[in-house]
């Protein structure tokens, strides 16, 4: 399992286009993904759930994989997070 | 006999005669029931989600080859709902539990989860999505229903687009070839299918109240653009006449396109400039292919409305930047956040006012939310190292507001050349609109560097009149010598301190109102681009020292119509 924290910089939180991008991103791989924010857990594959949690900026959220593609899977995830802005 | 005719706002000239086009939504009400076959159910949902993700992909490609990508981008997150495995687990969850039909169960899911996000109340990205997912329902509940959304994606002759209304989804799925032209029930001459509608060039008549309940499918329709006005089976001498009238306009518009790169002089070769509006980058090439002299306003709207929250500075300074390197060696002049009155933003919650139009709105906003006017004025000097950029403030009332504001753009403009970004040094003007500004013009006068008669504003604030409002639209009278003795303050004030005096509403191109113009003398006329190339014509055939003594004889008329008999006499 990988698991990986993310400290939101971007000043509107998930947002707009980054939150479809996130899904867009998870959706390509195998693992299941889960995107954690104040204690509540939601499938990062599901733009709902990720648009339910309400993340905003200056906030902290950790992103696990699990699966056999689960590297690769954080790795585009991480690179989704870093060009849109959203964290360093 | 029922009317035949329908009336309603000219939006967009030209004339049309083809077949209607209901873009109107069908009925998508189902009747509750108990159902026996759970993966029956959960079968016709998968299929009807399939085929919505067909539909999509479909639209999604044709508005990539209309729009671009970027517009395209909107549906992408229709079909990450359409994906989402989630909701669609939910779904099917409840249609096992609760034995429901996958209506049903489709519309319990999706409506919890746009109450969740409606109720989001800090948050307006989450709202807005709920429009979304309020769309990819109603295209699911469609197919579980066998009935067909409208998909103008696919229609395949020419139509006439019939609509309650047009929002940007709607018109990125219409192939332009085959649109001839739009109707709508509500609207006015802003409003994004006149806009649109304009951009393509073709006729639209918006506003007729009852276009969707008085035109049915595939029905003969005339829309004539240019008088506002559309004919429901029309008769045979009926097409004949506007046959003749759309080739008219169509020889017509072969003769202006022949002035694109022409001066713009009057008959005894005065120059008065003739420049356009535009409301996205993307209105330059008509702004090219109607030959403008430049752009004398550059509504900045577009970048507040089409957002989810405030755009950021880089996103501002590439639209502008873009417009002014589309207009090499010519001035551009960009009014700063024109938000409030009829045009509002989700994000910025303002309270109701009994009198918007009156209220917190435009400079007034800025000068009070200065971060965002910062912003923007940030944005607007660094492209100004990029063109001849001009800045003007909106709804300036008072010469404090119009310093405040400049004393912002100095503090702004000082702290880039610290830090050593490189800026121009762009012209500060303010639009006239409001009829206190206008009378002080001549104290204005000498602390800008233009004004800029917004005549739509300027004329309801002096009539106390709401032009939208039926009962008291016969007040908007452009020709009345009260306005037209304003006008003629403003540009006198303007000469008396060498500033350029130019005007941007809707008179600018008015026909009527253009040779008055010259005879008062206004330096640039800037409309529509599609009104340019018939008014540098208009231009050709006026003589400046004749239009001075019809300007001085309207301003001593003393009504509208008078003023209208002037002009006829001394130009037609």
């Amino acid at each position: 399992m990988e698991k990986r924290n993310f400290h939101i910089t971007a000043e509107t939180g998930i947002h707009a286009r980054p939150a479809t991008l996130l899904v867009q991103a998870a959706s390509k791989y195998n693992a299941d993904i889960t995107l954690e924010y104040e204690g509540k857990s939601v499938n990062l594959k599901s733009i709902m759930g990720v648009m339910s949690l309400g993340v905003g900026a200056n906030t902290d959220v950790t992103i696990a994989a699990d699966g056999d593609d689960e590297k690769d899977a954080m790795e585009d995830v991480a690179k989704t997070m870093k060009e849109e802005g959203l964290s360093d | 006999m029922p009317s035949r005719v329908l009336n309603g706002i000219a939006a967009s000239d030209g004339v049309a005669i083809a077949e209607s086009y209901r873009l109107v939504d069908p009925d998508l009400s189902f009747k509750k029931v108990k159902i026996t076959d759970v993966n029956a159910q959960a079968t016709r949902l998968s299929a009807a989600l399939v085929a919505s993700k067909k539909d999509l992909a479909q639209i999604k490609e044709h508005a990539i080859q209309t729009m671009g990508e970027d517009e395209a981008a909107a549906f992408d997150a229709h079909l990450t709902i359409l994906s989402d495995p989630e909701m669609i687990r939910q779904i099917v969850k409840q249609i096992r539990d609760q034995r429901v039909s996958a209506e049903e169960a489709l519309t319990v899911v999706t409506d919890s989860y746009v109450k969740l996000f409606e109720n989001m109340q800090d948050n307006l990205y989450m709202r807005e999505r709920s429009t979304d997912i309020r769309d990819v329902t109603k295209r699911v509940l469609a197919h579980l229903l066998g009935v067909e959304l409208p998909n103008p994606a696919l229609i395949d002759h020419q139509v006439i687009v019939v609509a309650h209304d047009l929002t940007p989804s709607d018109t990125a799925q219409l192939d332009r070839h085959f649109v001839k032209g739009f109707i709508t029930d509500v609207g006015g001459r802003t409003s994004h299918s006149a806009i649109m509608s304009r951009t393509l060039e073709i006729p639209a008549v918006v506003g007729t109240k009852r276009a969707t309940e008085l035109i049915s499918d595939g029905q003969p329709l005339i829309l004539d653009g240019l008088h506002g006005r559309a004919i429901l089976q029309p008769t045979t001498e009926e097409r004949q006449q506007y046959h003749d009238l759309a080739t008219t306009y169509k020889t017509q518009k072969i003769e202006w396109q022949k002035l694109q790169n022409k001066p713009s002089l009057t008959k005894d070769g005065v120059h008065h400039i003739l420049a356009a509006n535009i409301g996205t980058p993307e209105d330059l090439a008509a702004v090219t292919e109607n030959g403008a002299e430049g752009i004398g306003l550059f509504r900045s709207e577009f970048l507040y409305m089409n957002a989810q929250d405030w755009p950021t500075e880089d996103d501002q300074f590439a639209a502008y930047k873009k417009v002014v390197q589309g207009m090499p060696d010519k001035p551009v002049v960009v009014r700063t956040m024109d938000i409030g009155g009829d045009k509002g933003l989700p994000y910025l919650k303002l309270p109701k006012e009994m009198n918007p139009f009156m209220g917190y709105r435009a400079i007034r906003i800025s000068l009070n939310r200065t971060d965002i006017f910062r912003t923007q004025l940030r944005a607007l000097l660094r492209a100004s190292h990029f063109g001849q950029l001009g800045i003007m403030f909106p709804m300036i009332a008072t010469l404090a507001e119009f310093r405040s504001a400049k004393k912002i753009y100095q503090e702004e403009r000082q702290a880039l050349i610290d830090s050593g970004t490189p800026v121009g040094d762009p012209q500060l003007g303010i639009m006239v609109e409001v009829p206190a500004a206008a009378i002080l013009a001549d104290q204005f006068a000498k602390e800008v560097d233009f004004m800029s008669i917004g005549t739509n504003d300027l004329i309801g604030y002096s009539m106390a009149a709401d032009r939208t409002n039926e009962r008291v639209s016969y007040l908007y009278q452009p020709y009345n010598p009260a306005i037209l003795r304003l006008i003629k303050h403003v540009i006198d004030a303007c000469h008396h301190e060498g500033k350029l005096a130019a005007m941007c509403g809707e008179m600018a191109g008015d026909q009527i109102a253009v040779p008055i113009l010259v005879g008062m003398g206004l330096d640039e006329f800037s409309m529509s681009a599609t009104s340019i190339l018939k008014t540098r014509s208009l231009f050709h055939r006026l003589d400046s020292t004749r239009m001075a003594t019809l300007a001085d004889k309207a301003i001593h008329a003393s009504t509208n119509d008078e003023v209208i008999q002037l002009v006829d006499d001394f130009v037609f």
